[in-house]
């Protein structure tokens, strides 16, 4: 497994290590000198030895996002390029490893064996951009269904409701004559069928494929129980939504474990590259729907490094930034309670806890509703600031002030939220739960990530820190106003479903820290602006580039991989989601527990199905 | 101890029981008489039971609200142009929408058919709608707004679910009654209660005449 | 119930069938028919059973309507059921995507009569903003039936429960009597909606002659060309 080498070669500069991997592979290895791009293209042949010698020797041993780029008219050959963003858990900025393969023999090296998070990233190039990974344990579509036609992320795949390459489409204004789009298909429905399909004699895959996959059948040796395989889902209370694993068991205990995703596959990415820019922030609330403020900052943080390649650009103000923060930190501390009351659920306590949980949700939420206008989908956050300035009060709750019932006025609330209410709810989720005799029993030592796993596997957040890897964002590369609070970064050593749980207390109490301090810049800051340059622009111009931007989401790191091409639209739109890739862990973390352990592991992994799935 | 996380649990549920009817001692048992009592328990005093008790109670919605938009049109007892759309069939809106649901048919004027500032026909499908609130954030023209009316379900998705022009009207005075003080901030940036063009127009025309009375004060 | 009881109840709302003088007497028999619907439908309709159908954001709209503070348990729905066959009511909350029309449309099959379906979020209702991509069902009516929309993106807890009083309304207004409002007391069993199949896209059996006759068309396009 990886080993976690601490080097002197970690304190110099990315150029530094950029220079060494020129020196190393001379001839392999050229620097991506397109404008606004960085990073270094690869030779496909020298990719697995390029990537350890980055993992090893250059202590980028923190595999974060691997996606596929369609390069179709766009570059020479229109290639397929895989892009690898690689980091170092001491922080700083990432080693972008990419390679190039043609489309119609679109083959590379699986990256698995140097790092094992590369798995179901891999294999969602494979699902829909079509890149076949020599070396790859099992290389199967992960969010389509096995025998299904092409691979739709290729910018020459069109859906069967396919109108335009791009938004806004043009039949809507002027002559904007209204239609549903299954009008215009002769089945009614979104489908579409190759031309030689013959329907009789067809065998569906979809399933098959699954239990093939499975160990099946009777082993018996030595008088042992028999294997059997158990699909669990995808409709099932304790999967967190429509998420399905294959189990294989003997007798009670986990033996193999293959989650099985895709039930809530929305085609995020397909239609983020026909959306405009602005287009997408909407779209962003519905990834991981808890935490629709977290998702817009990190989309908001991608766009704005792209914005700032250009000449005239000017970063967010002050106050919108602090405003950021205060959106998103009140968002951790609704996610964690609420993934802790989801997690008791799983553990048997069926809703209560969930319940007192909701109640501190829901007040989190008032004031997101007066704020944004709405409780789930915030869709608050712009290029350069906020959409609206915080509200005059919170409508439909009220306080009492001088023995007068009155509506509360805005900071009154947050004042209040803040220092009183938040803390007593998590004091009281602590003192109900953390002794709790059926919990420790059931959650210490259950579920073990190690250090070195949790690098391998790319776990983010709390599944990370958990492990007892100090790596947060918001202090390894630090965004927004991050730099300027006092925080600490929470960590915990053993790695188990119990860690798990208590690091998210730990993060609740951070975070409240956070917005202790975020209270007094919002009254100074109070009247000046909140966004950046000229507002209402629902088309703003965003220069060619890549960038990604991460924010440190409660559920863990949350990439957004987007290339633009200068145009209206993003040429390329990736989502890094930190369910998605947390879950590469899931079935290590299983194997020897019992079935019952599942459901708790998977609770404490704090999954969401808009994200995993996207 | 086995059996102490039970109790504590309990505990804490006995305490919430218990709280809920030291509330309705607190306001002389009136708690559903809704005008005081109903928002303070929403808030975050709240102790006991946070029930709000639909349809007899509801939440009040705040002025930011966002559910399906509507078209304003000029009051329906406007002394010029009653039920005239706000609207200038622009097509940002149309262009600003991430599911592309709005669909406009601009109007043109039959003699010479040149278009005009009006839409011929105005559509969303609220079946794709996605409550973003991009169309009411930048038209120019404060002529498309977020409704706070959610009681929409039907049972048939057919016929009532793609909203022509017709069903998204609503009288200017229905959005500074849901959005006062929102309604007031647009109108001190537009300058004046009315819509921008008929401002527009009567600056023009107050100019035209202090002109006309001036000139003739010369001559 | 079995068929006979159906007929029973049936030739109650008949105006032919001579009505016996000592009934006669006591009540008039239409609304002794209307009597039992009022007090079946006032059982029916306050212990409806929702199925925990979380699909997806708008599934955290229906806990939220669950819990603390919506509290749909007022209404008697007291648990959301993970199991088909306890539930009475299928609230699709979310995107109905192509791989999960499949164990839905199983699911349905296995509720037992009478139920009903709640489309709620405008994914569940015909796409949403989800509509125009490849893996989307473009609306839950185009695999079964359904009962409600709820629409909105997501439908706040409020609007979730005025669907259950507009679900309500919908079951006041069955007739026991009237076999087209109450189909599941016809003397044949309910059928089964037949379940789609995933191969190159969705395949719906029941448009399997749509798709021969779209391959046979294309197959001679091509053989004459
Ligand atoms: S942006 Fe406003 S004025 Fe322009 S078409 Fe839309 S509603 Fe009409
Ligand atoms: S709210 Fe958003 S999705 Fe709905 S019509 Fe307006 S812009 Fe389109
Ligand atoms: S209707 Fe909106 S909130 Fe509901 S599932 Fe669809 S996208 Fe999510």
């Amino acid at each position: 497994m990886t080993e976690y080498v601490q080097i002197a070669e970690t304190v110099t500069p990315l150029q530094g290590a950029i220079h060494r991997l020129e020196a190393q592979f001379a001839g392999a290895v050229r620097r991506d000198d397109r404008e606004g791009f960085s990073g270094v293209i690869v030779d496909s042949g020298r990719l697995v030895e390029v990537a350890t010698f980055a993992r090893d020797t250059l202590g980028f041993s923190y595999l974060s996002s691997a996606t596929a780029v369609d390069y179709l008219g766009k570059a020479e050959g229109d290639p397929l390029e895989m892009v690898y963003h690689t980091y170092n858990l001491q922080g700083g900025p990432a080693l972008v490893l990419k390679a190039r393969t043609p489309r119609s023999e679109a083959t590379l090296p699986s990256l698995v064996g140097v790092w094992p998070g590369a798995n179901f990233q891999e294999r969602e190039a494979w699902d829909l951009m079509g890149i076949r990974f020599e070396g790859h344990p099992n290389l199967t579509r992960i969010l389509m269904w096995e025998g299904f036609n092409g691979h739709p992320l290729r910018k020459d795949w069109h859906e069967a409701y396919y109108e335009e390459d791009t938004k806004p489409f043009d039949s809507r204004w002027p002559e904007g004559r209204v239609s549903r789009a299954e009008e215009h298909n002769p089945y009614g429905r979104n489908v579409k069928y190759p031309a030689d399909f013959a329907l009789d004699g067809y065998e569906s895959l979809a399933e098959k494929a699954l239990y093939d996959a499975a160990p099946m059948g009777v082993h018996v040796t030595d008088m042992a129980t028999d294997r059997v395989v158990v699909s669990m889902g995808p409709q099932h209370p304790s999967t967190h939504g429509v998420f399905r694993m294959i189990a294989t068991l003997d007798g009670e205990t986990i033996v193999g474990l293959e989650p099985v995703m895709g039930y809530l596959h929305r085609n995020h990415d397909k239609i983020g590259e026909r959306n405009t820019f602005l287009h997408n922030m909407p779209f962003t609330d519905r990834l991981d729907y808890f935490c629709s403020m977290s998702n817009n900052h990190g989309y908001a943080l991608a766009v704005e490094q792209l914005m700032a390649l250009g000449k005239r650009y000017e970063p967010p103000t002050y106050r919108a930034e602090a405003i950021r923060v205060l959106m998103v930190e009140l968002t951790r501390i609704l996610n964690h309670l609420v993934a802790i009351g989801f997690l008791l659920n799983d553990l048997g306590a069926y809703f209560t806890p969930l319940m007192y949980a909701i109640i501190e949700r829901e007040l989190i939420l008032d004031f997101f509703e007066a704020t944004s206008g709405s409780r789930m989908m915030c869709n608050y956050m712009r290029f350069g600031g906020v959409a609206y300035d915080l509200p005059q009060r919170i409508e439909g709750t009220a306080a009492l002030v001088n023995d007068r019932v009155r509506d509360f006025d805005t900071m009154h609330y947050l004042r209040d939220l803040i220092n009183d209410r938040l803390p007593r709810a998590i004091d009281q989720t602590n003192d109900l739960l953390t002794t709790n005799e059926i919990i420790t029993n059931r959650c210490i030592g259950v579920g073990v990530l190690t250090r070195e796993d949790a690098i391998a596997c790319s776990a983010a957040g709390p599944v990370l820190r958990a492990s007892g890897v100090p790596y947060d964002v918001r202090r390894a590369e630090p965004y927004s106003i991050y730099p300027d609070l006092e925080f600490d970064v929470a960590v915990r050593y053993h790695g188990d479903i119990y860690d798990r749980y208590l690091i998210r207390l730990d993060e609740m109490r951070q975070s409240i820290r956070i917005l202790k301090q975020i209270l007094p810049i919002l009254e100074e800051t109070k009247g000046q602006p909140f966004f950046a340059g000229r507002g209402g622009q629902y088309n703003p111009r965003i220069p060619a580039g890549e960038a990604y931007g991460r924010a440190e989401n409660p559920k863990g790191e949350l990439g957004y991989y987007v290339v633009s091409d200068g145009g209206q639209n993003p040429w390329r739109y990736h989502v890094r989601a930190p369910s998605f890739i947390n879950l590469t862990a899931l079935e290590q973390m299983c194997k020897g527990h019992k079935v019952a352990d599942v459901v708790a592991i998977l609770g404490s992994i704090d999954i969401v199905l808009g994200e995993v799935d996207r | 101890m086995y059996g102490s996380g039970i109790v504590r649990g309990l505990g804490v549920t006995l305490r919430h029981f218990l709280n809920t009817y030291l509330e309705d001692i607190r306001w002389g048992f009136r708690r559903h008489v809704p005008d005081e009592a109903f928002p303070l328990r929403q808030g975050l005093e709240t102790r006991g039971i946070f029930t709000v008790e639909y349809p007899e109670e509801k939440i009040a919605t705040p002025e930011r609200f966002r559910f399906i938009p509507f078209l304003v049109v000029e009051n329906y007892d406007h002394p010029e142009r009653p039920g005239h759309d706000w609207c200038t069939s622009c097509g940002i809106c149309a262009k600003a929408c991430p599911p592309q649901c709005i669909w406009i048919v601009r109007g043109t004027n039959p003699e010479t058919g040149r278009p005009v500032p009006e839409p011929d026909e105005f559509y969303i499908d609220i079946d794709l709608c996605m409550n973003c609130g991009f169309c009411a954030e930048f038209c120019p023209f404060d002529a498309i707004k977020m409704d706070h009316d959610y009681e929409l379900a039907s049972y048939d998705r057919t016929t009532a679910h793609v909203f022509d022009k017709q069903r998204l009207s609503k009288e200017f005075r229905y959005w500074q009654s849901i959005a006062p003080t929102r309604a007031v901030e647009e109108a001190e940036a537009r300058g004046g209660w009315e819509h921008k063009d008929v401002l527009k127009q009567r600056e023009k025309e107050a100019r035209a005449q202090a002109r006309a009375s001036g000139g003739e004060g010369e001559g | 119930m079995t068929n006979s009881d159906g007929d029973f109840l049936h030739e109650l709302h008949h105006p032919d069938v001579p009505v016996p003088e000592a009934v006669r007497s006591v009540v008039t028999v239409t609304s002794f028919g209307k009597l039992m619907d009022a007090i079946y439908n006032w059982g029916r309709r306050n212990s409806v059973w929702p199925m925990f159908l979380g699909l997806a954001c708008c599934a955290i709209e229906m806990i939220a309507t669950a819990s603390s503070r919506f509290d749909q348990a007022r209404f008697g729905m007291e648990l959301l059921r993970a199991s088909p066959r306890q539930a009475d009511l299928m609230i699709a909350s979310g995107t109905v995507t192509k791989k999960m029309i499949v164990p839905i449309v199983r699911l349905y099959n296995q509720m037992s009569e009478p139920k009903y379906v709640l489309a709620m979020g405008a994914c569940a209702i015909g796409g949403g903003p989800f509509k125009e991509g490849y893996s989307v069902v473009s609306g839950l009516d185009k695999y079964i039936p359904v009962d409600i929309y709820v629409p909105g993106c997501p439908p706040t807890p409020q609007a979730l429960l005025y669907g259950f009083l507009m679900l309500h309304k919908k079951i006041d207004g069955q007739s026991l009597g009237n076999r087209n409002s109450v189909p599941w007391y016809s003397r044949t069993p309910g059928e089964d909606v037949p379940v789609p199949v995933l191969g190159p896209d969705i395949i719906d059996p029941r448009q399997a002659y749509l798709l021969r006759r779209a391959t046979t068309t294309a197959s001679e396009a091509h053989a004459s060309a």
